[in-house]
């Protein structure tokens, strides 16, 4: 096969359990024009130098042919598919109400209710047999605590979650039955879920509550508030993203750690080593495997390869967290490791916006998994991976347990 | 380790703290010393003009943490008084003989005093370089003076001016040059700094000097400036830039003076006949040393990634054996941190004669700023936009062509080249934190000796009462 | 516990506020601004703020000098 092919190969759903020697192969073959005219990176450095390109667009409208999937979704684009100065106004203001300058302690103070709601989640386990730490834990806890951030009503997650599967679905690079259906469904979702989100805030103007949407409807700063169709589209965006890439952080977490014993006994011993490796996960498991929306704004030049204006321009994170000219003995899973400099959340200007509240969703999922889950074994190995190639996780991640009780 | 065995560090500041960290890094096992004038153990400076005049961190609470145990001897409050290369040894000021084999020289700056020493010494007239300096102004600002005055708007007077405004006091700022930072930045970017301070409500009085400090008995009350002009303040700072503490060389036959101690890429030390020492090694503010990106020009940087990089650099030297020896190489880079703007800069930005607003607006306080010297890009300069000033510095490190290469998404509709507008460094009251101090060999070069003092540097020659 | 960022490094990615806000503070846009000397009670924060800062700038340890201090 050759590399023209690499990126039909890695979507192809029968890589998807061990997408690694296709990432090996990527590097050694350097930039990588494929047969439908994107240009693949999996190098650390190339990748690293052009999340700090200027001239490096993440906007669809800036590509000769825009993939509909993201310029006719139905709602206007949200900050991360914008550039500057329009991505750095809408995320200044979305960042308002969630982090630094203006809410630096908001994720801090989190911790309690992340810690009660993942020990409630283990508390329902049962004592014996089958688990499906996918279904049973790493689904509900993140969409527990961003429903509840955001203000969304829990009777109403279960709507959440079918709108969220649908717009995924609409942005699956893999063929699969009637792109053009999944298309359309997946707009549909994402204007029901835009007007939804729009709804509650709206009700919120005149009965502000302690959450984002309340916050991001009635905050007025220096510039202003977001728009009606900003919000909906800044709402939508931070709603899927904060639980779909967290999922796949906790399961691709616990699936790796119980592949490596000595590092579970490690961490189990002693939970003050969870945040390296969190950070180590991010890099050897990165739940955002590649960012498929970039192109470039004029000619650029990659590793001594052309890259035309407006090519489809594909990084691949989780082949730069493998590169051995950036990270010693790459293909090591090792939780105490050192430089660790990974681009896990990507980085640059589009950098993870909700980075801080996976990491913390994490650290006390995995803590709190090993501390009470001490006789747990994988009953699939590996176990059955969700359709995207680009949010990759297992889509179960069944656990057998033999002996009787929790501890802890 | 090739017969090295005893080794001093003079200067126990941060590349005095990193020399002696990397040192023990690379498995040196002999004996090690660190000499420190100042009493503390190593601190960091950059949060004295900032958190601590703030009042949020104390003066005190500004320690460095160490990366590694340093087994060694520290000599702290002891000034080194004199090196005597021949005997290999240098002599403290409690009459302390300290052999070596090899010597560090890393005994940094101080702060330029007013040069009138009955005005300097009025209660009231402080200068900011030191932990102690830093207590003493904070605890100046606590107390609600009426007015501060900040001489000489360079980074540190302007950081100390923002903390007053952020503190809500009035403050008066003089500066000798036309804009602030212009000894740094250049005037194109100077001009934006000046209308950032007055938009916060600084008093800033550019292109005056101060001709005296007014007082009443032995207490500073106020200042008269060269235009006529008057201010009563109960508080003066006195930021005219820094003065490298190389009078302790005087007579040991080194190619030091008021410009630094020079040096080669590998941190040796050169003697006034500009032939290089291989046992005495120099690192952070007090060096010079030729930088390949900008023409071997002998650089001074009174930069903290400096001191880290050029102290791991010079101690690595001084325990391989010459074919294992690195060059110091690091791109120069700095940051400042007022009136709400994140200022950093990589590259050098007075190496240069035109600078473009290569992204963002100045309107907004956000924008990348490069420079060029004759058609090729030699600094880059971001405010409140440090995510993208990497790239910059890949642009900085190949040579690449200035004007950049068009392209970034907000980058202006009209993209204007202007002069950088470094000014001749006799005209600023701050001296530059960047020092293009000459090619090699040094043409400069002079013998330090009491009562004939060699040409002194552009900063000595500034009278600004 | 002593801390020390390499603000040449510092991209203002902000990791270190959101995870030890009582330490570390953006002032302004994204000028970083951090307490040296960690209070009791912010170590474990701390340690998580270091390891996750994406350019890795936080250094974290005993308070350099003498050992006896």
């Amino acid at each position: 096969m050759t590399p023209d092919t690499l990126l039909r190969r890695i979507n192809d759903y029968t890589n998807r359990a061990d997408p690694y020697p296709l990432y090996a192969e990527l590097r050694e073959n350097g930039v990588v024009r494929q047969d439908d005219g994107a240009y693949l990176v999996g190098t650390y450095y190339e990748i690293a130098a052009l999340l700090h390109d200027p001239r490096v667009s993440s906007d669809q409208r800036s590509r000769k042919d825009p993939d509909p999937a993201f310029t006719q979704d139905g709602l206007t684009p949200a900050f991360i598919r914008l550039d500057d100065p329009e991505h750095d106004r809408l995320r200044r203001l979305a960042m308002r109400p969630f982090g630094p300058p203006h809410s630096p302690g908001r994720i801090d103070a989190l911790h309690g209710d992340i810690t009660r709601i993942a020990e409630e989640l283990i508390d329902a386990f049962p004592d014996k047999g089958r688990i499906d730490l996918v279904d049973d834990f790493a689904y509900p806890l993140p969409i527990t605590v961003i429903s509840r951030l955001m203000g969304v009503p829990h009777e109403d997650v279960p709507r959440v979650r079918a709108w969220t599967n649908a717009v995924i679905a609409g942005f699956d690079p893999t063929p699969g039955q009637d792109p053009e259906r999944r298309r359309q469904e997946a707009r549909q979702a994402r204007i029901a879920m835009g007007r939804y989100l729009g709804g509650l805030a709206e009700e919120r103007r005149s009965h502000p509550t302690a959450d984002l949407l309340s916050a991001l409807a009635n905050d007025d700063g220096p510039e202003g508030r977001l728009t009606p169709e900003e919000l909906m589209s800044t709402a939508v965006l931070l709603l899927i993203a904060g639980h779909e890439t967290t999922v796949n952080l906790i399961t691709n977490g616990m699936l790796t750690l119980l592949r490596h014993p000595e590092a579970l006994e490690r961490l189990r011993a002693d939970p003050g080593l969870m945040p390296g490796a969190v950070e180590e996960l991010l890099r050897f498991e990165p739940p955002v495997q590649y960012l498929p929306q970039r192109s470039p704004l004029t000619d650029i030049e990659v590793a001594g390869v052309t890259v035309p204006r407006g090519a489809p321009l594909i990084l691949v994170l989780a082949a730069g967290n493998r590169d051995p000219r950036r990270f010693e003995d790459p293909d090591r899973f090792d939780p105490l490791r050192k430089d660790n400099q990974h681009l896990g959340f990507g980085s640059g200007i589009h950098i993870c916006y909700g980075a801080p509240l996976a990491r913390i969703e994490a650290q006390i999922a995995l803590n709190a998994l090993l501390r009470r889950l001490d006789d747990a074994r994988l009953a699939e190995d590996p176990p059955p991976y969700r359709r995207s190639p680009i949010l990759r996780g297992p889509r179960h991640l069944p656990v057998e347990r033999d002996a009787t009780g929790t501890t802890g | 380790m090739n017969g090295v065995e005893r080794i001093v560090v003079v200067g126990a500041s941060l590349a005095g703290l990193r020399a002696a960290e990397t040192l023990r890094a690379q498995g040196y096992a002999g004996s090690l010393t660190v000499v420190g004038e100042e009493p503390h153990p190593p601190y960091d400076r950059p949060p004295l003009s900032k958190q601590v005049l703030l009042g949020r961190v104390h003066a005190r609470d500004v320690g460095l943490p160490r990366r590694r145990a340093v087994e060694a001897r520290w000599k702290l409050g002891v000034r080194a008084d004199r090196v005597d290369p021949e005997e290999r040894q240098v002599v403290l000021a409690d009459g302390e003989h300290l052999p070596y084999d090899r010597l560090l020289i890393a005994t940094g700056t101080r702060a330029r005093p007013w040069p009138k020493p009955a005005q300097a010494a009025l209660d009231g007239v402080l200068t900011l370089r030191t932990a102690d300096d830093a207590a003493r102004l904070t605890e100046r600002l606590d107390a609600g003076p009426r007015r501060v005055l900040v001489i000489g708007a360079g980074f540190t007077g302007s950081e100390i001016a923002s903390a007053c405004r952020e503190r809500g006091l009035e403050v008066t700022v003089a500066e000798r040059g036309p804009v602030p930072l212009v000894g740094a930045l250049g005037g194109a970017l100077g001009a934006f700094a000046a209308a950032a301070q007055r938009a916060h409500g600084v008093d800033l009085r550019c292109g005056v000097t101060v001709t005296a400090l007014r007082s009443e008995n032995g207490r500073f009350t106020g200042a008269d400036f060269s235009d006529g002009g008057r201010i009563d303040a109960d508080v003066a700072v006195v930021a005219l830039g820094a003065v490298r503490n190389t009078e302790w060389l005087e007579g040991s036959g080194l190619a030091a003076g008021p410009r630094g101690v020079a040096c080669d890429a590998g941190c040796r030390a050169f003697t006034m006949y500009g032939i290089v020492t291989d046992d005495v090694f120099v690192a952070g503010d007090v060096a010079r040393f030729p930088h390949p990106l900008f023409e071997y020009q002998m650089l001074s940087l009174e930069h903290w990634g400096n001191a880290v990089a050029q102290a791991e650099v010079a101690a690595h030297n001084m325990v391989s054996p010459a074919p294992r020896r690195r060059p110091h190489l690091t791109v120069p880079a700095f940051w400042s941190s007022q009136f709400g703007l994140n200022i950093k800069s990589v590259g050098v930005p007075t190496f240069s004669d035109q600078v473009v607003l290569a992204q963002g607006s100045l309107q907004e306080g956000r924008f990348v700023a490069v420079y060029g010297y004759r058609g090729r890009i030699t600094a880059a300069v971001t405010v409140n936009r440090a995510k993208w000033l990497e790239h910059y510095q890949y642009l900085i490190e190949t040579s690449a062509p200035f004007p950049p290469a068009p392209g970034a998404a907000d980058r202006p509709a009209v993209p204007v080249t202007v002069p950088s507008d470094v000014p001749d460094p006799h005209l600023l009251s701050h001296g530059p934190t960047v020092a293009l101090t000459g090619h090699l060999p040094d043409r400069h070069l002079t013998l330090v000796r009491h009562g004939r003092p060699g040409p002194p540097p552009p900063a000595d020659e500034e009278t600004p009462g | 516990m002593q801390i020390v960022v390499d603000l040449n490094r510092c991209q203002a990615y902000a990791q270190c506020v959101f995870l030890a806000p009582d330490v570390f503070e953006l002032h302004g846009e994204e000028s970083l601004m951090f307490t040296p000397a960690v209070p009791d009670g912010q170590q474990e924060r701390v340690l998580r703020a270091a390891a996750a800062c994406p350019v890795q700038a936080i250094l974290v340890g005993e308070p350099a000098g003498p050992a006896a201090r």
